[in-house]
């Protein structure tokens, strides 16, 4: 697939010399859903807001479906659509004003039949003419997204979606950001919910320190960094390794039961010369239990390793 | 040209007028009649006629300016200081609009506000006094490019402002006292001699004296300076327009 979004060596530094990101490069496929993760303060929004130009970079180039953000920026910014994090609306205003308003003023004509559609795939119809003031949190956050779905964009950008939000409106986000990606469209999500990028995120980056350390497929990522364990416990749990199994990556859990480390992608896993060994040692199994590294493991290793 | 994007940005703005209608409007025609009550009845019943003009009438260019100059800088330094204060400004910085689209929105519905609030007062003043409209056309010109040079002015201020006191600050400390003393409610022909001359200094004096030409046919100063004032300070905010947007001054980070 052909990039829709490209950063090339952006830096951006603050006068009192706060280097926000230092020489970024990155690419986003056109269709995927990709996961900007990042603890607070990682440089995730300014590389965001960068992009969309609502800060200007010290230097580097970006492009957005092959138009510069500076030189092109009218073709460029017409193909994105932001969802901030902060709840940025005009309080006084009704529901449906505003979504108007964000058509409008990205050049779109109206069109009511489409801002329908966006409002009731949000469930705001029903509040369509409430003012802003009037609404929850999560409701006001689905305006936010109703108003940058209502420029049709190619490339979403979703700052910390569920930031402060509830596990149905969460899970709702999920779907509208599903029914997009049938339609072709880009979505870069920020986040650092590591379980929101391992559910919908087709690739993840992760950034730190204003830098990005590493952007891979999620099953790729998953699978070249992931560990696997192996948690055997048995009828008489132990205290310590018995001499047969040293040789082995072993550890002893709190219950007093094995814990063996195993690479998946090692020719042999060594599941079954343990398994024989520990009947050798007179050992006797009650129960195993494998579990994989999830992504959070695996980000957690990654920012401590850099730090 | 995205037009859409600036009559996006008036449709919306003039929603939020309209929605503070008795505030927008009720408040400047209730001080006018206050004025108009203190100074054309109660005081000019003892003044005489200044260059010909009844007291009561005389006043009424000026005061429309007043209305007007105040109006158009709070409005516009409010509808731009908002979105600023609340965080929606970020969708204007990411949309695929130029400053002059952004600007015209704003400006041309700031204008719009003041250009109502003129009129009206200008009805107004016909409850209280007999006014004839010399040049009707110069009238409404002054009118309008008044509106919107103030608003530019506003939109400047509104920009520049990091909190609402320094929002209100301009307007309180430099729009009203340049009014008062730009000859809204005098001649300043009436000055001595010395005032006079820093008078001149005030760009209020043309303004209000090339609208009091065009209601009364005399002017204070020559009408080609009034309007070559006005152009001149248009242009002047203008350029700073362009430099903010150039710059992101105070926009962007």
């Amino acid at each position: 697939m052909a990039d829709i979004v490209t950063v090339r060596d952006l830096r951006k530094s603050y006068p009192d010399g706060f280097q926000a990101l230092n020489s970024v490069n990155l690419s986003i496929r056109e269709g995927e859903i990709l996961a900007l993760l990042g603890a607070n303060g990682a440089g995730k929004t300014t590389l965001i807001s960068a992009i969309c130009g609502i800060v200007n970079a010290t230097s580097g180039t970006i492009t957005v479906g092959g138009h510069d953000v500076i030189t092109g920026y009218r073709a460029a910014r017409r193909l994105i659509g932001l969802v901030p994090q902060e709840i940025n609306l005009e309080p006084f205003e009704k529901v449906i004003n505003t979504v108007r308003f964000s058509r409008g003023l990205f050049g779109f004509q109206r069109n009511e039949a489409h801002i329908e559609k966006v409002l009731r795939d949000l469930s705001l119809w029903d509040k369509k003419n409430s003012r802003i003031n009037e609404l929850s949190g999560g409701m006001k956050r689905r305006v936010l997204i109703a108003k940058a779905l209502s420029h049709e964009p190619r490339v979403l950008f979703l700052d910390e979606p569920s930031a402060g939000v509830d596990v149905e409106l969460r899970k709702d986000m999920w779907r509208v950001v599903e029914r997009l990606r049938q339609d072709g469209v880009t979505i870069i999500l920020t986040t650092h919910y590591i379980e929101e990028a391992e559910a919908i995120a087709d690739r993840i980056a992760v950034i730190a320190k204003g830098e990005i350390l590493l952007v891979e497929e999620k099953a790729a990522l998953l699978q070249r960094l992931g560990k696997k364990q192996m948690v055997i416990h048995l009828q008489t749990p132990v205290r310590d390794i018995p001499m047969e199994l040293e040789r082995y990556n072993l550890d002893i859990g709190p219950d007093g039961s094995l814990i063996y480390y195993y690479d998946t992608r090692g020719k042999r896993t060594g599941i079954t010369m343990l398994l024989s060994d520990l009947a050798a040692a007179g050992l006797t199994l009650r129960d195993v239990q494998t579990r994989q590294s999830s992504l959070e493991d695996i980000f957690v290793d990654l920012v401590q390793k850099d730090a | 040209m995205n037009l859409t994007a600036i009559r996006a940005i008036y449709v919306f703005e003039m929603s939020r007028t309209f929605r503070t209608l008795v505030q927008s409007v009720v408040s400047p025609v209730l001080s006018t009649s206050l004025y108009f009550v203190v100074f054309g009845a109660a005081i000019g019943s003892r003044i005489e006629t200044v260059e010909g003009v009844s007291y009561g009438a005389f006043i009424v260019p000026g005061l429309i300016m007043l209305s007007v100059l105040v109006q158009s800088v709070s409005n516009a330094s409010f509808g731009i200081y908002f979105p600023k204060f609340i965080g929606t400004i970020y969708e204007l910085l990411s949309a695929p609009a130029s400053f002059v689209e952004i600007t015209a929105g704003y400006v041309l519905a700031a204008a719009t506000k003041s250009l109502m609030i003129g009129l009206v007062i200008l009805g107004t003043a016909y409850v209280f006094v007999d006014i004839t409209i010399l040049h009707p056309v110069w009238m409404l010109t002054f009118l309008v490019t008044t509106c919107l040079s103030f608003s530019l002015l506003g939109f400047i201020i509104g920009i520049w402002a990091g909190n609402f006191e320094q929002l209100q600050l301009v307007p309180l400390l430099i729009v009203t006292p340049l009014v008062f003393l730009g000859g809204s409610f005098y001649s300043i022909t009436m000055l001595p001699p010395v005032w006079q001359t820093i008078t001149l200094f005030n760009p209020v004096v043309y303004l209000v004296s090339g609208f009091r030409w065009s209601f009364f046919g005399t002017s204070d100063v020559s009408i080609g300076y009034s309007i070559g004032a006005i152009a001149l300070f248009t242009i002047v905010c203008l350029l700073i327009i362009g430099w903010i947007f150039k710059t992101g001054y105070r926009l962007r980070k």
